[in-house]
């Protein structure tokens, strides 16, 4: 202690944040090393960066824009894939090549928005109640996680979507009651055993706030885990979002919610199997793509709780 | 004894958490806006007879008491009238419930069998092409829908080779069997109708399939972590350094540890394949009690979304319980440290 105190000033400030620069940028080194040398990791993280780019900059990349929304163009209806329409048309001629990329908007959204509807009173009541276990506050708050973890989540989620209108933003709502107790339960695990450790019980001897051990000493530790977590959910909220637009809860026609290009093409199988069946892939590449990204993002922080 | 402690101790949480899931779907249901005796008198009702209504539907009372008549009420069955079809819906629960009930016990067999199969089989070449030809399956089955494979299937299967018919539970024209249970295949059985057991037998599989590919990744991979796991253990070599036979080794010492995960995940994944059912009814226009329920939420019929829901959440909880047991005995310490209240 002593000594670093006296070594501190010799090296100066600026010396001292080079260093810890350069051990960042080492770390970082490390990690992308590390990620990068499994190749499924990378396509994954491949994966999702095409399909964000293809989604921000869909008006620009698809060949018929104007078909995302409610057009006809009755000519050149039910078409098979071709050159001028890779993925065919729908019944009333719209390219799915081009509804497809603008549905990668609504996946997206829907994913970024529940998760941050989420992750942070989910955090917050897992670190509370970690940080207090034992206590009634840890009771109350892990007993009604525990009732939100035993309803089967899509069925709760369904039922909410249903009380309200149908649309885009209440079946983000209604995802996001029935998320929130994932990162409850993982943040409380994680606090349980880091309220033990000596880097806690030593602020806590040096006296310093609750806000303090919680935010900067706990939280920190915990942020690996909850964004390999995150970029998992991305993957499942899409899903469940697709399955809420596929029963006709979430996105609505004519906006081009994968889930309901899927539904609405399902009434045509088998003979325009096309209309159905390229959403329904789109639907499996992004949530393979945030899986594989989730994937190596564990094997990289070896978090084995999630 | 323990064993009697441990049920005891998890039926007790389980009620617990039936009760909260009952306030959940209570409030759920008066949170709509609009008057349920309204809707359920009709828009053209005059007011004397919406407001006896309300009295008899007890809706002058405050929301706490609501809840104890609507409880009493739903504990024995009783969840009132369709708001649509004014039909009885225990009724119509009653009649839905047994298909979807067959149709999850179908996908149930096929991921438990397919799922540790598949998982002992790439545990065993851990390493070799099978390992990371099954890896490949196991990761498009867990990220694929399964309304997406219900699609497939319906397209290969029903379509395209022709094998497998499209539409329902039965061929049209082919009668029902007899109602013993409810489930088609096991009443033809019974009445020994092997015709009707064949038709009905040739279309649950497609629908099956498609609820259970999920799943039936998910436990192949964690039934081949799990084997992988124990198979670098200690006591493992110990037996093939005894002599044990490879065999033995294989399918007494190493498998049944290795089911523990397999085995909870298992039970969570086939009560929620009641729920997910839904998505694979649609397509399939499988009559059962998702979709009762979908058209139920489409058309906000409060009585039927309430029961619909409970119902699923019941069987839900439920099958935890079971899993817990099962797990307990393939496990004796879980049993030993929840007797104990650990």
């Amino acid at each position: 202690m002593s000594q670093r105190s006296t070594a501190m000033p010799s090296l100066g400030r600026e010396a001292w944040r080079e260093m810890e620069r350069n051990s960042r940028r080492e770390n970082w080194g490390r990690a992308w090393y590390k990620f990068s040398h499994n190749p499924l990791s990378v396509i994954g993280l491949a994966t999702v960066l095409l399909i964000v780019l293809l989604a921000i900059f869909a008006p620009f990349v698809t060949p018929y824009p104007e078909h995302a929304g409610p057009f006809t163009d009755f000519a050149n209806a039910k078409q098979p894939p071709s050159l001028a329409h890779l993925f065919g048309t729908d019944v009333v001629g719209r390219d799915v090549f081009t509804r497809t990329i603008f549905g990668f908007r609504f996946s997206l959204s829907m994913g970024l928005v529940v998760l941050s509807l989420v992750v942070p009173p989910g955090v917050l009541l897992g670190l509370v109640a970690g940080y207090y276990h034992g206590t009634w506050l840890d009771t109350v708050i892990m007993r009604i996680t525990d009732i939100f973890l035993a309803v089967p989540p899509l069925i709760l989620a369904l039922a909410i979507a249903s009380v309200l209108k149908p649309n885009l933003f209440n079946s983000m709502l209604a995802v996001s009651l029935m998320w929130w107790p994932w990162y409850t339960r993982l943040v409380y695990g994680l606090t349980t055993q880091m309220r033990n450790e000596y880097f806690t019980t030593s602020a806590e001897i040096m006296g310093a706030s609750r806000w303090h051990i919680l935010f900067r000493e706990i939280l920190p530790n915990c942020v690996s885990p909850i964004f390999t977590k995150m970029s998992l959910d991305m993957g499942w909220v899409i899903l469940i979002g697709a399955s809420l637009s596929f029963v006709g809860l979430g996105v609505q026609p004519p906006k081009p919610g994968l889930g309901t290009m899927v539904a609405n093409g399902a009434r045509y199988l088998p003979d325009l199997w096309w209309i159905a069946l390229f959403p329904a892939l789109a639907i499996v590449v992004i949530v393979l793509g945030f899986n594989l990204l989730g994937d190596g993002l564990r094997d990289l922080f070896a978090a084995e709780e999630i | 004894m323990q064993t009697v402690l441990f049920i005891v101790r998890r039926a007790a949480h389980s009620i617990v958490v039936l009760l909260g899931l009952s306030i959940v779907i209570f409030v759920i249901s008066r949170i709509l806006p609009g008057d349920p005796a309204r809707i359920a008198a009709g828009a053209r009702a005059p007011d004397w007879v919406v407001n006896n209504l309300r009295e008899q539907m007890h809706l002058n009372d405050p929301l706490p008491v609501q809840y104890v008549y609507w409880l009493r009420d739903a504990v024995q069955g009783n969840f009132g009238l369709s708001l649509v079809t004014r039909r009885n819906v225990a009724q119509d629960i009653a009649e839905f419930f047994p298909a979807t009930f067959e149709l999850a016990l179908y996908a149930g067999v096929i991921m438990a069998v397919l799922g540790i199969s598949l998982g002992a089989i790439a545990a065993r070449h851990k390493d070799s092409w099978i390992d990371n030809v099954m890896r490949v399956i196991s990761y498009l089955g867990v990220v694929t829908p399964s309304f997406v494979w219900a699609i497939i299937f319906l397209l290969i299967f029903g379509f395209t080779l022709g094998w497998l018919p499209t539409l329902g539970r039965l061929t049209e024209g082919v009668p029902a069997p007899p109602r013993i249970t409810g489930l088609y295949t096991v009443d033809a059985l019974l009445t020994g109708r092997m015709d009707v057991f064949w038709d009905a037998l040739k279309h649950i599989i497609s629908p099956a399939l498609a609820l259970a590919m999920g799943s039936m990744a998910q436990q192949a991979r964690i039934t081949r972590a799990a084997m992988a796991d124990n198979l670098a253990k200690d006591y493992i070599a110990a037996m093939r350094a005894l002599g044990v036979p490879e065999r033995v080794v294989m399918n007494k010492f190493l498998l049944k540890p290795s089911l523990i995960p397999t085995v909870s995940i298992l039970g969570l994944d086939f009560a929620a394949t009641m729920s997910n059912a839904f998505l694979v009814e649609l397509i399939f226009n499988w009559p059962g009690i998702s979709r009762y329920g979908i058209n139920a939420m489409l058309r906000k019929d409060l009585n039927a979304i309430a029961a619909v829901i409970l119902v699923l959440g019941v069987v839900f909880i439920v099958a935890n319980i079971l899993v817990d047991m099962a797990v307990a005995a393939l496990d004796p310490r879980i049993r030993l440290s929840a007797a104990r209240g650990v």
